[in-house]
């Protein structure tokens, strides 16, 4: 999961959503896990990122170690 | 009987709608003020927001196929597609066509917000402010039932309900915790890369 910390405003909905990898920090802005997602989390973290009012999440497909 | 049915049901559907839409407005509006209580996630708000507005989209397709086809009125498929065209009060009937367009336009946009950026969705969300109001004079204008008690009561409830969300938005204080220093770190970047 990757954030574009210039567009994150601290709305916090991710960190309500997907607790299982997003904490936040003093001011609310969103701390996430580092590493890839279980797949059996993957729903909920589609659903943290396409719930972010200003569009700052992304999941991205990494390439499975050998 | 059967045109019986479908002219109540066109009254009941924009009566409905008319409810849901202000709801939306009002879910809108709490959302942008980050509203949220111990038993009220911030989540909820705009979940609510969506799934409405998702459902005022549907009784308002069911308000204008049952007006349009209501063998009484002739109104037309034109008149629902192209505002102010209609024989029969084209102003009125013209503010309702507006304000479904642009709720059409801001819903499509919404569902593909990943693809046209925030910045179009917003732009475009701002609409919002002129489709409710043409809906409501769309209502006072030619609501069949737009003077009856019932219906004022409907009115007053909805309008009193955003006029009270708008006053609070503009009213209210940037929600972002770091508004003031982010705006300041963009102005310090932005005369920097300027000179």
């Amino acid at each position: 999961m990757w954030i574009d910390r210039t567009k994150c405003d601290a709305h916090r909905l991710c960190a309500e959503l997907f607790p299982e990898s997003i904490r936040l920090d003093d001011w609310g802005y969103p701390i996430i896990a580092s590493g890839p997602i279980p797949a059996s989390l993957l729903p909920h973290a589609q659903r943290a990122v396409d719930s972010c009012p200003v569009l700052a999440l992304a999941l991205r497909r990494v390439a499975r170690r050998a | 009987m059967s045109d019986t049915v479908l002219w109540y049901t066109t009254r009941g559907a924009g009566a409905v709608s008319l409810v849901l839409l202000s709801a939306v407005v009002v879910l809108g509006v709490l959302s942008t003020l980050r509203f949220e209580s111990a038993s009220w996630p911030r989540f909820l708000t705009s979940a609510l927001h969506r799934n409405v507005a998702l459902t005022a989209i549907v009784f308002l397709a069911l308000h204008i196929v049952t007006a349009v086809v209501d063998p009484f009125t002739h109104l037309g498929w034109l008149a629902a597609i192209v505002p102010f065209s209609s024989y029969y009060r084209p102003l009125w009937l013209g503010f309702g066509t507006v304000a479904f367009e642009l709720l059409v336009a801001i819903s499509v946009t919404s569902l593909v917000r990943g693809a046209i950026g925030h910045a179009a969705w917003r732009g475009i969300h701002w609409l919002s402010y002129a489709s409710w109001p043409a809906a409501v004079l769309h209502g006072f204008g030619t609501g069949t039932d737009a003077w009856s008690a019932w219906m004022l009561v409907i009115d007053v409830v909805c309008i009193l309900a955003v006029l009270a969300a708008i006053c609070a938005r503009l009213l209210a204080r940037p929600p972002d915790p770091l508004a003031a220093d982010r705006a300041r770190f963009r102005d310090r970047v932005s005369r920097t890369i300027g000179r």
